[in-house]
This record gives C-alpha cells, structure tokens and sequence, in this order.
C-alpha cells in the first residue's frame, strides 16, 4: 500500500477515507454538545437581560433572579401587548425571517441595516411595589462587522436609560468589541433617551461628551478607534425607539396604558 | 526513545522556542495575551491541538499520498480545531465568547502546521505527539509571560484578582493602556526575544549582509 501511495486511485481513497473520517467527528461533536451549548447560550440571553436591569449576577442563581421579570409580547405597529402569543415560546429572531411574521423594511426606514423586523417583539418587565420599575427591550443592528444583538433597559419612565448590554456581536476585539466593556457601559445608566418635547435625543459622540453641555444627559461618549461600530449602536438605537421600532409603545408607556 | 521523547518536549520550551526562535505563531500571541485566564485556555486548547494533529498526522504518514498532504494536514488540523471550539463552547462558554475567533484561527496558526510537515510527516504518532506537547509548552511558555506582563501593567491584574491598585478603583497605580493594545506584545515579545538571546547567545542569528565601507567617489561624481 505505502509503496504506491502516490497513485491516483490511492490518492482518491485516502482524501474520501479522511473526509468521511473527519466529518463523522466533527458533526458529532457538534450534534453531542448542542443541548449544552443552547443552554448556555439561553443561560448568557438571561444572564445578559439582568445586566442591562442593571443587576447584580455575580454569585447569584440566574433562573432565580429572572423568574422577578414577567415577559410580555408587543405589537409593533400599535405599541400594544398582544395576549395570543405565548412569550415563553415566541422566539423574535425567528420570526424575523419569517415573511408571515415579519415586515420587510424600506432602504429609508431600515437605518439599523436589519432588512426585516418582526411584528411582535418579547419585552421583559420588572415591577417593583406595584410600580414597573424596568422595561427591558430587544434591540439589535448592524456595525461594522455582524449584527449586533442586545438589550436595553429603561426605567419605568420610559425615558431615563437603566443599561445598555450585547450578548452577540462579532466586532473586533479591542476595538468594536469595547461594546462589552464594563466601563463604556456604565457611561449610559441615567441617560435620557427623549428631551422634553418628547423627541428622540440620544447621541453617540467623538470623544468624550462636554459634561456642561445641556445636551450631555443625552450624549454618550462614542468608542475610540470604533467609529462604524459606534456609528451602529447610535443607528440601532434610533431605529428602535422610532417609528418603526419601540416608538408607539413607549408612547403608550409614557402615556400610561399599554 | 525515553531520552529523545523527553528531549522533544523539553528542547521546544528554551532551546528551540517556536515563538521566540522560529518567530511563528506570533498573530494570536498579540491577540489573546491581555488577560491571563483567556490566554490559560488559548494555550491549553494550541497544544491540544498540535499535539492530537501531530499524533494522527503520524498515525497516517505512510499513507499520506505526497500531492495532498498538506490539504490531508489541513483537514486534520481544521476538524481538530471545530471540535475544540464545539467543546469550549459548551464548557466554557464565557471563555469562548472573549476568545472569539481566535479558536477559530488555531487553524492557521504556523506551529501546528509547521510541526506536522516538519515533525509527524517524519517521526512515529508517539513520538510526534511529545513533540506536540513540547511545542505547545514553548508557545504556552511565551505566551503566559506576555500575559503576565500586560495584564500585570495593563489593568493591575492577575487572574482578575487585584494586585496593583489602580486609580479608577481610588488606588495609586496608572494603568498602561497601551499594555491592552495589541501592538504592546511586540514590544514584550522583542523583550523576550532579547533576554533569551543573551541568556543563549548560540540562537542568535548570523549576520545576512554587512554595511559596505562607504564609498566616497559616489559624492565626487555628483
């Protein structure tokens, strides 16, 4: 066998030989370990959603901790909860390739780059003493590398900022990936998404934000060296707390009935 | 075969580093050295890696046909890597979430490749996957020492645990930012580079060219 190995017909035996080899190894590793890496991937989606609440997880049981947030699906188009669906099983990122459960967005509308959303979004809500304390709500966009996927926590207002958090993006380390940096994510809690007139304000900008501006509860400081990733953030935020995104349910938020 | 089994996996860790003597896998050692636990598992998971790869490239080496053997290296190599990857990923997902595509990237990191053309093409599947294992070591060794280093200077760390305490937490040291940039593990492994050369003068390499005397006729013609 050695001594004719270079053979075209032993070349071609040993390359299927090894791929069949090979493949049957990966696919099972892949196929065994998926229960465990979906759970950990359900386990961070949760861990993530008490980060942006701004709570501490360090040490605590996770599944404890998130049992306090009821989840609660909405209706888009009219910022209303709808009761039909079932939060626990409505996967969003699902429906939003689905053509029946989702709208196709219009080069204009779509500043976020995600081509389609989904009709119904889950939000996660936090009472408190009777009074919703956090709403949590999906965002996601594209930067510059991947699309971005997280959370964004607002106080029961429904303006000020609790936390901003990613759970998946795919941005260069160091760089975009600074979007997971504990201290550019402290810089938004207290921040006001809308001024006073009801429009939105939010801003990423260059550098660092002038304290004394009277724009500052607005503005947060933009990455460094991470201008389209920051620029990403900035339009994934106005997409989903415009119009066509969270708009009409924050409204009704503010407005006191959802 | 005990004497050299354990010659090829001491001689890779000073002797014949693969970092700091053969300058290859030098892209990850910038990209995963500022925090010393992600740079543990980078390491733990390269020589796994090099050492399964060289183990069943040698297993098959008779049977390699010579105008597929690199992409035959590959497909080991590569299938290695996803499986490593699958299993970070379900074990230790956080960890696999800061590495990134750096798992990924074991893939094309020179070591592994240049061990299994170099080493397992020749050498039995025992031997070779010492071999394996001593290579990993000396990229284990360079790596965990720039680590130390930039999350030492970096963010006052070890492991996360505090050693140094910086300003923002209302200590005394300045944190070296440029320590959690890349570029500032090729200033630690040219250190590195240096202090071993002096320490072993033989890796030195020879001189390729010398400055030829000046010319001054050249001033003249002008």
């Amino acid at each position: 066998m050695s001594s004719n190995k270079d053979s075209i017909k032993s070349t071609i035996i040993v390359a299927l030989l090894l791929c069949l080899v090979c493949s049957v190894i990966v696919s099972g590793a892949a196929v065994f370990l998926k229960p465990l890496q979906q759970a950990n991937k359900a386990l961070d989606k949760k861990t993530n959603i008490l980060l942006a609440a701004g709570m501490e997880t360090e040490g605590q049981d996770i599944e404890t901790l998130f049992e306090q947030f009821t989840p609660k699906v909405v209706d888009l188009d009219t910022g209303r909860y709808v009761s039909d669906v079932d939060p626990a099983t409505y996967d969003q990122r699902k429906a939003a390739k689905n053509p029946k459960q989702s709208e196709a967005l219009s080069g204009d509308e779509d500043i976020a780059s995600i081509g389609r959303r989904a009709n119904y979004a889950t939000v996660y809500l936090l009472e408190k003493d009777g009074q919703l304390d956090r709403v949590i709500l999906p965002v996601k966009g594209y930067a510059l590398w991947s699309t971005l996927y997280g959370f964004l926590a607002l106080e029961g207002d429904g303006n000020t900022v609790a936390g901003l958090g990613f759970y998946e993006h795919a941005e260069t380390p160091g760089l975009g990936g600074e979007i997971d940096n504990p201290r550019w994510k402290a810089l938004w809690p207290g921040k006001k998404l809308f001024d006073a007139n009801g429009t939105l304000a939010v801003d990423l900008v260059k550098g660092s934000v002038d304290p004394n501006s009277p724009k500052a509860i607005h503005q947060v400081d933009g990455l460094s060296g991470a201008t389209l990733t920051t620029n990403g953030v900035e339009n994934l935020l106005w997409f989903w707390l415009g119009e066509n995104g969270f708009g009409p349910y924050l409204n009704n938020l503010r407005a006191g009935g959802v | 075969m005990t004497d050299s089994a354990k010659s090829v996996v001491v001689e890779p860790i000073f002797e014949n580093n693969p970092i700091a003597l053969q300058i290859l896998g030098i892209c990850s050692a910038l990209a995963v050295t500022s925090n010393l636990q992600v740079t543990l598992v980078m390491c733990i998971a390269l020589t796994t890696v090099v050492a399964c790869s060289n183990f069943s490239i040698a297993l098959i080496r008779n049977h390699i046909p010579n105008s597929i053997r690199i992409i035959v290296q590959m497909i080991i190599i590569a299938s290695l890597v996803i499986v490593v990857d699958q299993i970070l990923k379900a074990y230790a997902y956080s960890i696999s979430k800061q590495l990134s595509v750096f798992v990924g990237l074991i893939i094309t990191n020179c070591i592994v490749m240049g061990r299994a053309e170099a080493f397992a093409m020749k050498n039995k599947p025992g031997l070779s996957f010492m071999d394996g294992i001593g290579n990993g070591l000396g990229y284990s060794v360079v790596l965990i020492a720039v680590a130390v280093v930039r999350e030492l200077f970096g963010s006052g760390k070890l492991f996360g645990i505090e050693i140094l305490s910086t300003v923002n937490e209302g200590g005394w040291y300045v944190p070296n930012g440029l320590m959690l940039l890349p570029p500032s593990a090729f200033f630690v492994i040219g250190l590195l580079i240096w202090a071993l050369r002096s320490w072993k003068p033989n890796q030195v390499e020879a001189k390729e060219y010398e400055l030829a005397p000046q010319n001054t006729s050249m001033q003249e013609s002008h």
